[in-house]
């Protein structure tokens, strides 16, 4: 099963090596992991998907909260979530195919932000799904490179008071 | 430890060498040892000790490694933490296995490297090692400290997160520009630990099940551990296991918290482990885990341990808590402060029926049974000293002289460490000493020296192997010229015995590089001669008549003594649960 993980954790350097060396040598296979900082400066805010049954979620879980600088990490997968991925994808697109490709990403609610003689450069955002269904229908075309985000995530509404487990 | 007093120090305006504001937070702290070895990149740190040097003991190892082992003897003995230094590159490096060990066996060290310049960090300069990304696994916690002002707070959050929660091992890195720039310090500064909660709280009302699970059990027993040590619970866990009757099979690192000589006291349990106590766990309906992590060395095949009964785990570290293991009853929180609470309920009247004898007769028969039919033997031989038989008479005069309450047992790692668990009686907390999680060769003659520094009125015996013993021999250097008198009781069978002894059993006795000697008829090398030339006294023997006459002389001799005990070596620990395998796997003979 997918998990989502929401960690909040101490902006300092090494923290992310910390954090994926951890999960590194315990086995734990992530789906994506996106990083970056929050309304507080002296915080980051890391998300993770990652898959596996709810005991080695639990796991990760455990084992992140063990890490000193991570302040909080909640599993937000049951919780009403919003979650956002970001693309950037250059796709092959003669001048015959703008036309084609501008109906495709406007569908998506993608912006055109390149163009160039043979290729253009889309972006799209959303969720996991979404994203993953342009790439399918972009891949006729020939892409070209495309680089993600990865997932990120946060609750609806006031964050609950946390559990201590 | 109480909080670090500022008492003394005052809030000087003046400023000073982060290394002094180091050692002065050392001091603070209550560290009166270090174990150091100097360098290019510490010499700061190492004057400032000098100017220290009636406030703080510098002990000078012969490398590295043993110094971190000895803070190893040092803080595994009083349970306090321990400090081991050394340069950057080469001599940080050498700290990685006692880290990794530390990190094991929940060692609340705390290791000090020097560490190049800040501008040439990254630059591959001499002696460079980016120590901090080597050993974060390895480590409970890490610093790099760039600025000589972050020194008074990392101090302070090294030593609360080494010792708090479930202890482990900090590594701080000190660039040599950091330990020379003078500041003010500020000795109040808070710490910034915002994600660190060490102790959780524990309610009454999530212990009323383990009563319950009590209460339903026939044939419970206790899985106790090295938890018990760190939290400093063996005498109310006596208390209780002694009030409700239940009996106690203790892992490798649980030895010492329930006394050996107890009734209800199996022994050890797990690979080496006594048949009595496996066959309990394996028999249990209720098995109470405390201060454990459910190791393959203690379990055996996962899926078939203790399956016949209820699982109850109680431990400080909740990633513990079902991460081998279901557990029907988890508990997380401190060991000592879930038994004291459990104890307090156990007298209240509502559970007087959980209390005195007569509730497991039936059970504590069966296990009596299992003792009589298989007992811990070896045979009695005379023409020859078998280890087994060493360890034993070690124990008895140690018991005869009256000084057993006063003796601290290191060992290395192999067949020794495992006869000195089974046929060493060990009443006490802290009085066993063994690297367990990570099983390093080469640990007991410096954790000897560690615990004889913290402790010079107790006789610390290093119990070793010709193969561990070697691995850190340099160290009787050190306890020459630093006169600790820690001695080594030498079981010298001339091979690597653990690893032969698999071979024995699994490859056909084919020696894949286990053998020590040098071929010759005289054994090899003549540890006696060794240890002479380092200045330290040493006998060897053969005979068994020797024995007595030589363990009463290592005893007697006032100082560091090696006493290098030829044994046989094809003798094998038994009984053994194969790797991997189950109790109905167990080896006897």
């Amino acid at each position: 099963m997918r998990h989502v993980l929401s960690a909040l954790v101490q902006n300092q350097p090494g923290v992310l090596a910390h954090i994926s060396g951890m999960l590194a040598s315990r086995n734990f296979n992530i789906d994506s992991l996106a990083v970056g900082e929050t309304e507080l400066s002296e915080m980051s805010r890391m998300t993770l998907v990652v898959r596996g049954d709810d005991n080695t979620v639990a796991q990760v879980r455990k084992q992140l909260d063990k890490i000193v600088t991570v302040v909080r990490v909640e599993d937000i997968s049951a919780e009403d979530f919003v979650e956002r991925d970001l693309m950037l994808i250059k796709v092959k697109c003669p001048a015959e195919k703008r036309a084609e490709i501008a109906l495709l990403t406007e569908t998506f609610r993608g912006r055109t932000i390149d163009i160039q003689t043979d290729n253009v450069m889309v972006e799209i955002s959303g969720s996991e799904g979404k994203v993953e269904s342009f790439i399918t229908l972009m891949r006729p075309y020939g892409i070209i490179e495309l680089a993600r985000t990865g997932r990120i995530a946060l609750v609806r509404g006031n964050p609950k008071a946390r559990d201590d487990e | 430890m109480g909080s670090p007093s500022t008492a003394g120090q005052g809030q000087s305006s003046e400023p000073i060498s982060g290394a002094d504001i180091l050692v002065q937070s050392l001091i603070m702290h209550g560290v009166d040892t270090v174990f150091a070895y100097p360098g290019g990149a510490s010499m700061p740190i190492h004057q400032t000790l000098t100017r220290y040097a009636d406030k703080v003991r510098t002990i000078l190892p012969r490398h590295e490694q043993g110094g971190g082992f000895m803070a190893h003897g040092y803080s595994r003995t009083t349970g306090k933490p321990s400090v081991c230094m050394s340069t950057s590159g080469p001599g940080a490096t050498n700290f990685v296995t006692c880290l990794a060990d530390a990190k094991m066996d929940s060692i609340p060290m705390i290791a000090i490297t020097g560490q190049v310049s800040t501008p040439v960090i990254g630059t591959d300069a001499f002696q460079e090692t980016p120590i901090v990304e080597v050993c974060r696994g390895i480590t409970k916690h890490h610093f790099l400290v760039t600025r000589t002002e972050d020194l008074p707070r990392v101090m302070k959050e090294a030593f609360h997160i080494a010792t708090t929660g479930r202890p482990g091992p900090i590594i701080i890195d000190v660039p040599k520009d950091v330990q020379i720039k003078r500041v003010v310090p500020d000795w109040n500064v808070a710490m910034n630990l915002p994600g660190y909660r060490p102790i959780p709280a524990v309610k009454r009302a999530q212990l009323q099940p383990i009563l319950e699970a009590i209460r339903a059990s026939k044939r419970p027993i206790f899985y106790a551990g090295g938890g018990l040590t760190h939290s400093g619970a063996a005498e109310v866990f006596k208390l209780f296991a002694e009030l409700t009757g239940i009996p106690v099979a203790l892992t490798l690192h649980g030895i010492g918290n329930f006394p050996a000589d107890h009734y209800l006291c199996l022994q050890m349990m797990g690979m080496h482990g006594t048949v009595t106590s496996n066959y309990a766990v394996n028999e249990a309906d209720l098995l109470l885990a405390v201060g454990v992590r459910f190791d393959d060395r203690v379990t055996g095949k996962l899926s078939e341990f203790a399956k016949h009964g209820k699982i109850v785990h109680i431990d400080i570290d909740k990633s513990e808590i079902n991460k081998n293991k279901f557990a029907h009853i988890p508990v997380h929180g401190d060991v000592k402060q879930v038994l004291t609470e459990l104890l307090a309920m156990v007298r209240e009247d509502a559970n007087a029926d959980l209390v005195g004898g007569g509730r497991y007769v039936p059970w504590l028969q069966q296990i009596d049974e299992w003792r009589d039919a298989e007992p811990l033997v070896f045979d009695e031989r005379d023409d020859c000293i078998l280890p087994q038989a060493a360890i034993k008479r070690l124990y008895e005069i140690l018991k005869e002289r009256g000084q057993l309450d006063k003796t601290i047992i290191s060992t290395g790692v192999g067949q020794h460490q495992m006869w000195a668990a089974q046929f060493f009686g060990f009443n006490h907390p802290r009085t066993w000493v063994t690297s367990g999680g990570l099983g390093t060769m080469g640990f007991g003659l410096p954790a000897a020296m560690g615990a004889k520094v913290a402790h010079p009125d107790y006789v610390c015996i290093d119990i070793d192997g010709d193969g561990s013993f070697l691995m850190n021999v340099q160290e009787l250097a050190c306890c020459y010229t630093e006169k600790i008198g820690a001695k080594v009781m030498l079981l010298n069978n001339q091979h690597l015995g653990m690893v032969m002894q698999w071979e024995d059993r699994f490859f056909g006795s084919n020696r894949g590089h286990t053998y020590l000697g040098s071929g010759e008829e005289a054994p090899y090398p003549d540890f006696v001669k060794v240890a002479e030339g380092f200045g330290v006294k040493g006998q060897a023997i053969v005979e068994k008549g020797d024995l007595d006459a030589a363990i009463h002389a290592m005893l007697d001799h006032d100082g560091p003594y090696l006493l290098n005990v030829h044994v046989p070596h094809q003798e094998h620990v038994l009984p053994m649960i194969p790797s991997g395998m189950t109790v109905k796997d167990i080896i006897k003979a």
